[in-house]
C-alpha cells in the first residue's frame, strides 16, 4: 500500500505543479488582458500588447484546461464536490474566460473604435475575474467550504453564493489578481518598447509591492483564522471515503505543518524573494531574470497555500470530518499509475515544444509589422 | 430526493451546451486536415496558389476555431459543475482520458495553432507545414480521448464498481482505450469532421465560382474538398454501420429505439422507412417498411432478429428486481464496511446495481418497492423512441444526400465543368448547412439513446446531477443562452465578411519578423 500513499503524494505534487502553471501561463495572459487599457493607450499600443501574447495565449490556456482534466483524473471527488459546491462563482468564471478567446481572435477583425473597444473591456473583464476568482477560490479552502456527504456520497452544498466573498478570500483573489497584473506586465517589458514599456514598467513595479505586502499580510492573518487538524482517519495509502475519519478545527492549525517542519519556511521565503526579484529586476531593465523571480513568486506562494493545507484538499466547514484530503479523495493505485506515466512523457515534451514556440517568437513586437500581417490581432 | 425539474434543466443544459460545441468542433477537425492538404501540396509543388489557400482557408479556420476552445472550456467543466455525483463516482476511469485529452491533444494542437498563424515569416516551409500538421494532429486526437471517455458512457469496459468506496474504479486501461464502440465511434466521428470540412470548403468555392471571384483559388480548393469529401463519406456511412452493429450487442434499447421495434418479430425482421412512434400505445403509426432488410442492416444475415421494446423492458424489471438487495446492501457497508453478510448480498447482486438505483427514483423505502415502482422503473429504461428514429433516419437521410451531392461534384471538377453549372454551385451553397445537422443529429441518437443512463447500464442519468436548486439553474441556463447567441451571432457576421472580402490581394505578403532595434511607432 505504500505504493499508493505515494502515488497519492506524488499526484499532490503534480497538482501544485499544475496549478503554478496555471498562475504563471494564464495568469501573465490574463494580466495582460487587465492592464491592456491602462498600458496601452492608442488602439495600435494595445494591438501590440495583444500580439505580444498573441501566439502564446492558446498553448497557455492549457494549462487551466488541463488542470480541471487532472484534478478530475486525479481527485475526482475534489472534481465534484468544489465545482459544483462553487457552482454560481463556476458560472460567472466560465463565462468570463469563454469570452477571452473571441476578445483575441475577432477584436481586430473589425476595424470599428466602437467594436473594439468592447472588446478591450471584455479582455480586462476575462482577465482580472477569473484571477480574483482563482484566488478566492484558494482563499475559501483555508475558511473550510460549507458542504456534506450523504451515504452514497452524494455531496449536499449547504452554503451560499456570498459565503465565499469573506474577507479572506477576496483578498486572497487580490493577491493573484496582483501577481497576474505583475506577470502581464513583465511580460510586456520582454515584448515590447516605447510608451507601452514605460508603462508596462511603471505597472510591473507597483504590482510586485502590492502582491508582497498582500502575501505578507495573509501570513500574519492566517494564524488568527481557524484551521483543520485531522485527528483520527485510516493510514495513508489506504482506501478510504471521507466518512472515515475525524477532523477538528483550531485557530492556527494551519500553522502545524510549519511548526513540525520549520525547514518549510523556506517556501513562502521563495515566494518573497521571487515578488522581491520581479520588482528589482524590472528596476534594472533585467526583464528576462524578471519573468523568472515572477514564476518562482508563483511558486512560492502556490506552495505555501499546499504546505499549509496539506494533507487537506478542501475541508468541509459544516461537517468538518467529512473534509476531502490527499488520502480519501484521490483515484485508485492504477488510475494514478497509469496518469503518472502519461504525465512523465507528455509534460517534458510539452515544456520542450512550448519552449520552441517561445524561442521562434522571440524578439520585440513592432507595430509597422502588425500592420502588414493579416494573421495578427 | 431529487428534483427532476433539476434534473431536466441540467440535461437540458448539458445537451444545449454540447450540441452547441459541437457545431464548431467537426469543422475544425476537417479543415486542419485540409489546410495540411493544401500547405503539403504547397510545399512540395512550390506554387504560391497553395500557399494562399492555406492562408485564406487558416483565416476562416480561426474564426471557428476560436468558438470551438471557447465553448469547449465549459465543457471541460460542466461535469463537475453540473454532473458532481456523476464526477465522484466514475471519475477514476472517465477523468483519465480527459486528462490525457488536455496532456496529449490540447497542448499541442494549441501551442501549434498560435505558430501556424504567426510563424509564416518565421518558419522555415518544412518547419510551418511540420507545425500545420501538428495542429491537425492534436485536435484529431483530442477527438480520439474525449470519443474514448464517451465510449465509456455507451459501454462501460474496463472498469469495476467498488462497494468500500461507492464508485467505479478503473480495472484495465487497454479495456477502456480499445473499446470496440470507442474505436467506431472515433472514426465515424472524426471522419465526420471531415466531410463537415469538404462540404463547407466546396460550398464557400462554389460561392466565388458564381461571383466569378478568386477563381483559380475556388477551383483549386473545390477539387481538393469534393475528393477529399467523397471518400470521407464514404467512410462515415461504412463506420456508422460497423456503429450499429456494436449497439445491437450493447445498447439493445438504443438499436430498438433508432428502428421504432416495439416487438421482437420472426427473422428476418422488415425495416421501417418511415413511421410515427407512439410510444403510450407502443405502436407505430402510419409505417411504410421494406421486407427483410432490418434483420439484414442490424444483423448482416437473414437470421438474425433485433429484441423488441417490449421484451426489453421485461428484461429490466427482472433486472431492477435482482438490483435492489445489491443497493441495499451498499447502504448497510457505508454505515459498516466490514458488514460480511451485506457484502456477500452486495456480490450475489453486484452486476445488476444500476438497475437497482434506478428504482430508487421510485421507490422511497427500497424493501418494500411496489410491482407498480418497478414497473415504472422499467419504463424509464426506454429511450424517447420518437425522437431518436427521427434523428437517426434525418443523419442517415442527410449522409446519402452528401454522398450524391459529393460523387456529382466530383465528376464535374474532375471534367473541370463544375464553374459552368451554376445550378450546381447554388445548391452547393445551400449544402453548407447540411453536415452541421447531420453532426448533431448523431450526437442525438448517440446520447438520447443512451437514456436513462449516464454510465449505460450502471449510472442512471437522475442520479448524476449534482444536488442544485431550480433557480440557479435557471440562472445558468439563461447565462449560457444569453452568452452562447451573441457569440453566434458574431461569430456569422465575421465569417459572412471575411468570405466576401476573399483571400488577401497578393500586396507584398506576410512581412518577415526580426527582432531588431529599430525605433517603433507607437501612438500612431
Amino acid at each position: 500500500m505504500e505504493l499508493f500513499a505515494g502515488l497519492q503524494v506524488t499526484w499532490w505534487l503534480l497538482l501544485g505543479v499544475l496549478l503554478i502553471g496555471l498562475g504563471v501561463m494564464v495568469g501573465m495572459d490574463m494580466g495582460v488582458g487587465t492592464i491592456l487599457r491602462y498600458v496601452g493607450h492608442s488602439d495600435v499600443e494595445r494591438r501590440v500588447a495583444l500580439n505580444a501574447i498573441g501566439p502564446h495565449w492558446e498553448g497557455n490556456q492549457v494549462w487551466f484546461i488541463l488542470g480541471g482534466g487532472a484534478l478530475f483524473a486525479a481527485f475526482p471527488l475534489i472534481y465534484a464536490t468544489a465545482f459544483s459546491g462553487f457552482y454560481v462563482v463556476m458560472m460567472l468564471l466560465l463565462w468570463t474566460m469563454i469570452v477571452r478567446p473571441l476578445g483575441f481572435e475577432y477584436r481586430s477583425k473589425i476595424a470599428s473604435p466602437r467594436w473594439r473597444n468592447v472588446w478591450d473591456w471584455s479582455l480586462f473583464v476575462s482577465g482580472a475575474v477569473p484571477m480574483v476568482i482563482f484566488g478566492a477560490a484558494v482563499g475559501n479552502l483555508f475558511r473550510g467550504v460549507p458542504y456534506s456527504f450523504a451515504w452514497d456520497l452524494a455531496s449536499v452544498y449547504t452554503g451560499s453564493f456570498l459565503g465565499l466573498l469573506n474577507p479572506f478570500a477576496v483578498v486572497t483573489g487580490l493577491l493573484a489578481l496582483a501577481l497576474s497584473m505583475m506577470m502581464g506586465a513583465v511580460m510586456l517589458l520582454n515584448k515590447t518598447e516605447g510608451m507601452l514599456y514605460q508603462r508596462a514598467h511603471k505597472m510591473a513595479g507597483w504590482a510586485s509591492l502590492a502582491a508582497i505586502v498582500i502575501f505578507a499580510a495573509e501570513g500574519v492573518w492566517v494564524g488568527r483564522i481557524d484551521g483543520y487538524r485531522l485527528v483520527k482517519a485510516p493510514a495513508p495509502g489506504i482506501l478510504q471515503t471521507p466518512l472515515m475519519q475525524m477532523v477538528t478545527r483550531a485557530a492556527g492549525a494551519w500553522r502545524d505543518n510549519f511548526s513540525a517542519h520549520p525547514s518549510l519556511y523556506l517556501v513562502p521565503a521563495l515566494g518573497f524573494l521571487g515578488m522581491a526579484g520581479v520588482y528589482l529586476a524590472t528596476r534594472a531593465h533585467r526583464n528576462l531574470l524578471g519573468w523568472w523571480c515572477g514564476a518562482l513568486a508563483w511558486a512560492g506562494v502556490i506552495g505555501t497555500a499546499g504546505a499549509a493545507l496539506f494533507p487537506f484538499l478542501l475541508p468541509s466547514s459544516s461537517d468538518p470530518s467529512m473534509s476531502l484530503t490527499v488520502w480519501n479523495a484521490s483515484s485508485s493505485r492504477l488510475t494514478l499509475l497509469w496518469m503518472l506515466g502519461f504525465t512523465v512523457v507528455f509534460v517534458p515534451l510539452i515544456l520542450w515544444y512550448t519552449s520552441w514556440a517561445f524561442w521562434v517568437m522571440r524578439g520585440k513586437v513592432r507595430a509597422e509589422e502588425i500592420a502588414h500581417d493579416e494573421h495578427a490581432y | 430526493m431529487v428534483n427532476g425539474t433539476v434534473v431536466d434543466l441540467s440535461r437540458v443544459q448539458f445537451a444545449a451546451t454540447a450540441l452547441y460545441h459541437f457545431l464548431f468542433v467537426p469543422l475544425t477537425l476537417g479543415l486542419s486536415f485540409l489546410l495540411a492538404a493544401m500547405e503539403t501540396v504547397y510545399v512540395t509543388t512550390g506554387k504560391p496558389i497553395y500557399r494562399e489557400m492555406a492562408q485564406f482557408w487558416g483565416k476562416l479556420f480561426m474564426i471557428n476555431f476560436a468558438l470551438g476552445v471557447a465553448t469547449g472550456l465549459t465543457m471541460e467543466f460542466e461535469f463537475g459543475t453540473n454532473w458532481s455525483f456523476y464526477s465522484g463516482f466514475v471519475g477514476d476511469i472517465f477523468g483519465a482520458p480527459l486528462a490525457i485529452e488536455g496532456l496529449m491533444a490540447f497542448f499541442l494542437e494549441s501551442t501549434f495553432v498560435g505558430l501556424m498563424m504567426f510563424g509564416w515569416g518565421r518558419l522555415s516551409r518544412g518547419q510551418h507545414l511540420a507545425v500545420t500538421w501538428l495542429v491537425a494532429l492534436g485536435s484529431n486526437l483530442s477527438a480520439l480521448w474525449i470519443l474514448v471517455g464517451n465510449s465509456f458512457m455507451q459501454d462501460p469496459r474496463g472498469a469495476v464498481f467498488n462497494p468500500t468506496m461507492m464508485r467505479m474504479q478503473l480495472r484495465s486501461f487497454p479495456d477502456l482505450l480499445f473499446s470496440p464502440d470507442a474505436q467506431s465511434k472515433f472514426v465515424h466521428t472524426s471522419i465526420a469532421g471531415y466531410v463537415t470540412a469538404a462540404v463547407f470548403v466546396a460550398g464557400v468555392s462554389a460561392f466565388y465560382m458564381l461571383r466569378r471571384r478568386h477563381l483559380e483559388l475556388a477551383k483549386r480548393s473545390f477539387r481538393m474538398a469534393a475528393l477529399f469529401g467523397v471518400m470521407a463519406t464514404i467512410g462515415v456511412i461504412t463506420l456508422g454501420d460497423a456503429l450499429g452493429f456494436v449497439a445491437a450487442r450493447v445498447q439493445p434499447t438504443k438499436l430498438a429505439a433508432m428502428e421504432a421495434v416495439w416487438k421482437t418479430e420472426q427473422a428476418p425482421m422488415p425495416f421501417n422507412l418511415i413511421a410515427f412512434p407512439d410510444q403510450k400505445e407502443r405502436v407505430n403509426h402510419a409505417a411504410v417498411q421494406i421486407p427483410d432488410l432490418l434483420s439484414l442492416l442490424v444483423t448482416h444475415s437473414l437470421t438474425g432478429t433485433v429484441p423488441g421494446i417490449d421484451a426489453l423492458e421485461k428484461r429490466a424489471e427482472r433486472k431492477i428486481r435482482n438490483g435492489i438487495p445489491a443497493v441495499e446492501a451498499l447502504e448497510t457497508l457505508s454505515q459498516d464496511p466490514g458488514d460480511a453478510a451485506a457484502r456477500a448480498q452486495f456480490d450475489a447482486h453486484a452486476k445488476d446495481v444500476g438497475y437497482g438505483f434506478l428504482a430508487q427514483r421510485y421507490a422511497a423505502n427500497l424493501a418494500q418497492a411496489s410491482p407498480q415502482e418497478i414497473r415504472r422503473a422499467a419504463d424509464d429504461t426506454i429511450p424517447a423512441v420518437a425522437a431518436i428514429f427521427w434523428a437517426f433516419r434525418s443523419m442517415v437521410g442527410l449522409g446519402l444526400l452528401m454522398l450524391a451531392y459529393f460523387v456529382m461534384a466530383v465528376l464535374f471538377t474532375l471534367r473541370n465543368v463544375v464553374q459552368d453549372r451554376p445550378r450546381f454551385l447554388q445548391a452547393a451553397v445551400w449544402m453548407i448547412p447540411i453536415p452541421f445537422l447531420a453532426n448533431e443529429c448523431g450526437w442525438l441518437v448517440a446520447e438520447l439513446g443512451r437514456q436513462p443512463w449516464t454510465v449505460f447500464g450502471i449510472l442512471p442519468t437522475w442520479m448524476s446531477v449534482s444536488d442544485h436548486s431550480v433557480g440557479y439553474m435557471v440562472f445558468s441556463l439563461a447565462g449560457f443562452l444569453l452568452l452562447y447567441t451573441a457569440f453566434i451571432i458574431v461569430e456569422m457576421v465575421l465569417m459572412i465578411r471575411a468570405i466576401r472580402s476573399g483571400p488577401e490581394p497578393a500586396h507584398g505578403g506576410p512581412v518577415v519578423h526580426v527582432a531588431g532595434a529599430q525605433e517603433p511607432h507607437l501612438g500612431g
